[in-house]
């Protein structure tokens, strides 16, 4: 309640210490008036929530809806041409689930990388001191940014992927990869025994240059001598699974696709509305993320460049010590909050069937069984858990990220 | 004379060299990366101007001349299905109703927008009130002798336009209750605001809208039962008035505390304070987020094909079944069509927050 209500001066006292006088003199008190208020609000939620719940419940009843989760464990009896993990008709609906929750993660995480990565080349693009990139930039923000999304997966998806050719006339590219209208066919990697020794090489080379990272700082701060850590990182994590490969008697070997009757028989094949989707979601959230990028190295004062250069830094060097990591700080939030719109985006997949959570389960499992209450609490708590997590993610890197002001 | 010429000739060519140098040549990367940019401009330009105009069928084809030149535009099938695209399925004979709301809003609207024209609040109050019980009942029927027309058979631009004006008119009202509650001193509506705010952002517009289409039915009493597009209407509004509520919030935060003491300093009311001094201010300096807002929810209407209403995507969309119209081009040509019209209506939004943006700039800019 705000303590200088329309009660008049007489509220400047404690509400406390206020002799009870008449019902007017009740009523104009801020402080019992904001309790009658919530009061009141809560009597009237508690009503409605209990009017719905009735009339739900009455309805389920007249349309002989099952309620209850067991569904998750019922046959879904349909198939999904692409999925992370084994699935067949048999399969259950918690199975679909956890298919279309992977493939959501799937997709998300391939769109975010490739958004970050395009929106960054743009928003730096729109500060480049070259006059056609400058222009070149602002025009994909402004085209993009102002086109529905939804028209943008759709074009992508039937205007540019479903025109490709069939699978006996693909692109060919390297004459291992294949480009047609049924998807894009990789060759498919075979692990035999020995390849989880390159996988754990690998791991332990992560390790190992992070450790490097922190010695190398450390004797920075001491004697102020640099060590070269990217090109060691480099070297350890591509040069230690290379040699391990070798050592182990290349271990791992590739499926190549072959045309066989009227499709590709081994390999990969990633289906386009993975691509469609990816392409689509990236580009679109790109146009934002340049935005971001450009209004983040804009606030960094142009002194911290003088006082860079006047150091002797590289205009290179600046930019990476001095500009980026300042403009982060105010890059960070709003990036978050543009991942977030990208992954629930993710599932406007649901108009070319890209099997992921909404379409899949939140589509035709529901179709199937009709339980619209369950499936679609359990479809948007997904995606609110997903979001807390993204924003716990992104918080905690911002906190490290933040000003620390001593 | 001659003499003089050739100076300034001279001069404008060693002007152009200059600008070139400076802009596109200073150093050998950036000479790189002009060559790159001239040639990413040529072939996107060239492979669209090829499609759309070159090698396009013009309005004077028809179907087979798309079948046979297959490689460009089909501006016949826009030419087909341009009456649906706008008006979709809306009985041909009571189009004109449309028109006449279509025409009133613009009356309306352009004024309105005009920040030099006189009578702002009447104007304001005519577009929130009677403008929108008049075109609901020239448009839905029933009365004054029109025949019925059921929102079944609306599509096309119509219901885009709809939905957005709609989901705009009821989003920032709403929106700003919200995030008055969020930033309330009684714990129970502020706690309730921010679940609510919280709960819409978190989830993706598709859910909410299969919500709308799925559940609401079976929340209400048997035998109500609530038209298709209203339902998606409630549900856009909800959705659309939590991202409004976080804008005005930004904006809310950024007033000082000052403002707020000399407001009850004066002896304002809580509703007199924040109408009269706080809100004008705070709503002033978001109207690029709210702008931002209102775009993003004129796209988002796209949406509302997936759970079967025709908007101007889904119309266009839903043309391309036609089997007499089934060329390789079809699609191609319909897109673009569409993505025009956002465009436009998307990108006129923006230059407009722009510019009232500079316009209202009193007395923060040095």
């Amino acid at each position: 309640m705000s303590s200088e209500g329309s009660s008049g001066p007489s509220t400047a006292t404690s509400a406390v210490g206020r002799k009870k006088g008449s019902i007017s003199a009740f009523l104009n008190n801020s402080y019992y008036r904001g309790i009658i208020f919530q009061a009141l609000t809560i009597a009237l939620i508690v009503g409605f929530v209990w009017w719905v719940v009735g009339n739900t419940v009455t309805n389920l009843a007249e349309r002989n809806i099952a309620s209850g989760f067991g569904f998750l464990n019922s046959t879904a009896g349909f198939s999904i041409n692409f999925s992370l993990i084994e699935y067949s008709e048999e399969s259950t609906h918690g199975r679909v689930l956890l298919v279309g929750l992977l493939n959501t993660i799937l997709c998300a995480a391939l769109s975010i990388f490739f958004a970050t990565i395009i929106g960054f080349v743009v928003g730096v693009g729109r500060l480049s001191s070259n006059w056609l990139v400058r222009k070149l930039s602002a025009a994909y923000v402004e085209i993009v940014r102002n086109v529905p999304l939804l028209l943008i997966i759709l074009f992508v998806y039937i205007a540019v992927l479903q025109v490709l050719p069939s699978p006996r006339n693909s692109f060919s590219l390297f004459g291992d990869f294949f480009w047609n209208n049924r998807g894009l066919v990789t060759p498919q990697p075979v692990f035999e025994s020995g390849s989880g020794l390159i996988f754990f090489v690998f791991i332990a080379a992560l390790v190992m240059s992070f450790f490097v990272r922190m010695w190398a700082r450390k004797r920075q701060m001491e004697t102020g001598a640099q060590f070269p850590v990217f090109y060691t990182a480099l070297g350890l994590i591509i040069g230690l699974p290379v040699i391990t490969y070798f050592l182990a008697g290349q271990p791992i070997s590739f499926v190549f696709p072959e045309l066989k009757g009227f499709n590709f028989v081994g390999g990969i094949n990633i289906v386009n509305e993975l691509l469609a989707l990816v392409i689509a979601l990236s580009m679109y959230t790109a146009s934002y993320i340049a935005e971001i990028v450009r209004a983040g190295i804009l606030s960094v004062s142009h002194g911290q460049t003088e006082a860079a250069y006047s150091l002797g830094l590289s205009p290179g060097k600046t930019t990476r010590l001095i500009v980026i990591p300042q403009a982060m700080r105010l890059i960070i939030p709003p990036l978050t909050s543009q991942y977030l719109n990208l992954t629930k985006n993710s599932s406007l997949a649901a108009a070319i069937a890209y099997p992921e959570l909404v379409s899949v389960f939140a589509g035709t499992s529901l179709n199937q069984v009709g339980q619209a209450v369950e499936v679609l609490s359990i479809t948007m708590a997904i995606y609110l858990s997903l979001s807390l997590l993204t924003s716990l993610l992104m918080n905690w890197y911002n906190a490290s990220m933040a000003l620390k002001e001593r | 004379m001659a003499n003089e010429r050739t100076t300034n000739l001279y001069t404008r060519t060693e002007e152009v060299v200059v600008w070139l140098r400076k802009n596109l040549f200073s150093t050998w990367y950036n000479a790189v990366l002009s060559i790159v940019s001239v040639y990413v401009i040529w072939v996107v330009a060239s492979g669209f101007v090829n499609w759309a105009f070159i090698n396009a069928v013009g309005f004077d084809g028809d179907r087979d001349t798309c079948v046979m030149y297959a490689k460009g535009a089909c501006w016949p099938f826009i030419e087909a299905k341009w009456s649906q695209i706008i008006y979709g399925r809306y009985p041909e004979m009571e189009r004109w109703r449309v028109d006449v709301t279509f025409l009133i809003g613009a009356l309306a609207v352009v004024p309105m927008l005009m920040p030099s024209m006189p009578f702002k609040r009447a104007n304001a109050v005519f577009l929130l009130v009677p403008y929108p019980i008049l075109g609901f009942f020239l448009l839905n029927g029933g009365a004054f002798g029109l025949e019925p027309v059921e929102t079944p058979l609306w599509g096309g631009l119509l219901v885009t336009l709809v939905v957005a004006i709609v989901g705009i008119v009821a989003s920032l009202p709403i929106g700003i209750l919200l995030a008055l509650g969020r930033r309330s001193e009684m714990p129970v509506i502020r706690i309730l605001c921010v679940g609510f705010i919280e709960f819409w952002r978190g989830v993706p517009l598709i859910t909410v809208l299969f919500m709308a289409s799925v559940m609401l039915p079976l929340f209400l009493p048997q035998g109500v039962t609530f038209d298709k597009l209203l339902r998606c209407l409630i549900g856009i509004a909800l959705f659309s008035s939590a991202y409004m509520a976080e804008v005005v919030r930004g904006g809310l935060q950024s007033i000082p505390r000052g403002q707020y003491e000399a407001a009850q300093a004066l002896g304002l009311g809580y509703w007199k304070m924040m109408g009269l001094i706080v809100l004008p201010q705070a709503l002033k300096l978001v109207i690029p987020g709210i702008v931002n807002t209102f775009i993003g929810l004129f796209k988002d209407t796209t949406l509302v094909l997936i759970i079967g209403l025709f908007d101007l995507l889904g119309i266009v969309q839903l043309s391309f079944s036609d089997p007499s119209w089934s060329t390789p081009q079809t699609a191609a040509t319909g897109y673009a069509v569409v993505g025009i019209i956002f465009w436009i209506f998307c990108y006129g939004m923006s230059r407009y927050s722009q510019f009232m943006e500079r316009y209202l700039h009193t007395g923060h800019k040095r």
